[in-house]
């Protein structure tokens, strides 16, 4: 379904160049979730963007069932189906939560936008006229990000940390909506998270850090060797190990 | 008696697609042209300068009076109106001007409209400018309204210039006395060469007294507009000054909130701020499969509506 060959990415910083990520490939297929994790500044969420089209790779090829979209932006890649949802969604002032919604459901008729609104814990009634301004709490306004990729008729849908800011009855009922667009449709669906029954999820954990994939698993074997890791660790230091096992230093 | 330009501009202003229920004024190039009143809206002529007197009686509910203004020619008019809004009474006054101005010649109307909200009345004042037409000459527009609010009155104001002014200045003097509420709206938007400026002054005079400002405007091209927004508590009572600008190519906005309190228990609070369209906002509207110019007419719209 979406490929990603030998893609690097190398951004302008502060302190000058910096190589973001290194030859990554990648096969994504369809109806089939997958839960991208490992260290925060590990190149993540740059995949994520580069498969949306924010971010132009320096080198290698993304290709969407087999046609090459490397050159195209982001409204591009929308009308082909792929989805982003951000990790940090933008507010709008003026711009109301249905307006966004509609936009996104385009004319997808199938699509009851107070039903997507309930998908994600929010009332319909207390949320569909709302600006999305600075009145909403990151919570909220991370679970209308999710409702407006939810809204869409994706082949790819994106998923930028969903659960951050996310209560804990919103987040079960965020894991069943993840299990249940992957039972009713073919979207291929990419996590990024470090939660680990966002984790159990997954068809694939793809582990991500220094820029590149260090390794693809399943679930069981990933967090079976987090559990070894937190069990052999000798500091009660409250190490984090998801994701970050190249990392882990004991001090 | 109204040709097509005519009704574009009355349907633009004053959302009139045909001759309005209840009461009316209507004004063209400088002379009332049709007018209508009810059992309990009454509008006189003034004799002493151009303008009319528009007389709401004691506790008229649920109506409406439409004075729209339109321009077809390059002249100049001024009018003075005075609303009478009687004590407990209910209603929606809208105003607005239109400007169609196909010559070489300043096509100019400066309106002062002075209202007097008696005890407990309500109304909602609807104000909307508007310009148009290929000639050289200008189009200004200089609103200059003025409203006392007796005890436990209220106003609500939408002030909304479309588009196609090239010069205004809008004065907008409120006095409220106690437990008396206002809420101003006022959207604006500018494009080449236009100039706006807007004089907000709002004295809160009596106990428990409530008033909030939301002014929201976008500037494009060379545009310029300036923002004066000056609130002051005489007593205890809250009040909100919000001023937000979109700054688009090089145009420029100056935005000046002042408020001053002359007792212990007012509140007041204000709020500025000017800044571009971000780029986060410009990104998500095109991950829904806009494009950069789709998402940033959305943004504009949803901002000034």
């Amino acid at each position: 379904m979406l490929q990603l060959k030998n893609v690097s990415l190398t951004l302008e910083g502060e302190h000058g160049k910096k190589q973001i990520l290194k030859d990554i490939s990648l096969t994504l297929k369809k109806n089939k979730i997958y839960v991208m994790t490992g260290p925060n500044g590990g190149g993540k969420s740059s995949i994520a963007k580069i498969i949306m089209g924010i971010y132009q790779p320096t080198s290698g090829k993304i290709l969407l069932e087999g046609e090459d979209i490397s050159a195209l932006g982001v409204s591009e890649r929308a009308r082909l189906g792929i989805g982003y949802a951000f990790q940090q969604p933008p507010r709008f002032k003026g711009i109301k939560v249905k307006d966004v919604l509609e936009l996104a459901v385009g004319d997808n008729t199938k699509v009851n936008i107070c039903d997507l609104l309930y998908d994600v814990g929010l009332c319909s009634q207390d949320y569909l006229n709302r600006e999305i301004d600075a009145s909403f709490s990151g919570g909220e306004l991370k679970r209308v990000e999710i409702a407006s990729i939810l809204a869409r008729k994706l082949k790819v849908a994106v998923f930028d940390e969903p659960e951050a800011g996310i209560d804990l009855w919103s987040f079960q009922k965020l894991t069943e909506t993840f299990e249940n667009l992957n039972n009713m449709t073919d979207t291929t669906i990419v996590i990024i998270s470090h939660q680990e029954r966002i984790l159990r999820l997954a068809h694939q954990v793809i582990v991500v850090s220094e820029g590149k994939i260090s390794e693809i698993t399943t679930p069981d074997k990933f967090l079976g060797e987090i559990e070894k890791l937190e069990t052999d660790c000798r500091c009660k230091n409250n190490c984090t190990f998801i994701g970050g096992r190249t990392d882990v230093q004991c001090d | 008696m109204f040709n097509v330009i005519d009704k574009k501009m009355l349907a633009a202003v004053a959302d009139l697609h045909e001759i309005p229920q209840g009461a009316y004024n209507i004004r063209k190039n400088g002379q009332g042209v049709e007018r209508n009143i009810t059992a309990n809206i009454d509008i006189v002529t003034k004799k002493d300068k151009p303008g009319i007197d528009i007389i709401v009686k004691p506790g008229t509910k649920n109506e409406s009076v439409h004075i729209p203004v339109i321009l077809s020619q390059g002249i100049s008019d001024m009018v003075y109106n005075t609303f009478e809004i009687g004590e407990g009474s209910d209603v929606l006054v809208v105003a607005g001007c239109g400007i169609h101005n196909s010559s070489s010649q300043t096509a100019q109307h400066d309106g002062i409209h002075e209202f007097f909200i008696r005890r407990g009345a309500r109304m909602k004042y609807v104000e909307k400018h508007y310009g148009e037409g290929d000639g050289s000459g200008q189009k200004v527009l200089n609103p200059k309204t003025i409203i006392e609010i007796e005890e436990g009155g209220s106003a609500e104001l939408e002030m909304i210039q479309i588009e196609g002014v090239d010069q205004t200045i809008r004065d907008t003097e409120v006095r409220l006395h106690k437990n008396a509420r206002l809420i101003v709206t006022e959207r604006l938007l500018t494009t080449s060469g236009q100039n706006a400026e807007s004089n907000i002054t709002v004295e809160l005079t009596g106990e428990g007294a409530t008033a909030q400002i939301l002014s929201r405007s976008v500037a494009q091209d060379d545009s310029v507009q300036v923002f004066h927004l000056n609130m002051r508590g005489y007593a205890p009572c809250r009040g909100h000054i919000q001023c937000d600008s979109i700054i688009m190519d090089k145009a420029r906005v100056s935005s000046i909130p002042e408020i001053t309190a002359y007792h212990s228990e007012a509140e007041l609070v204000h709020e500025a701020a000017i800044g571009r369209i971000a780029s986060e906002q410009l990104m998500k509207l095109m991950t829904l499969g806009l494009t950069e110019e789709e998402a940033e007419n959305t943004i504009l719209k949803g901002f000034l509506a």
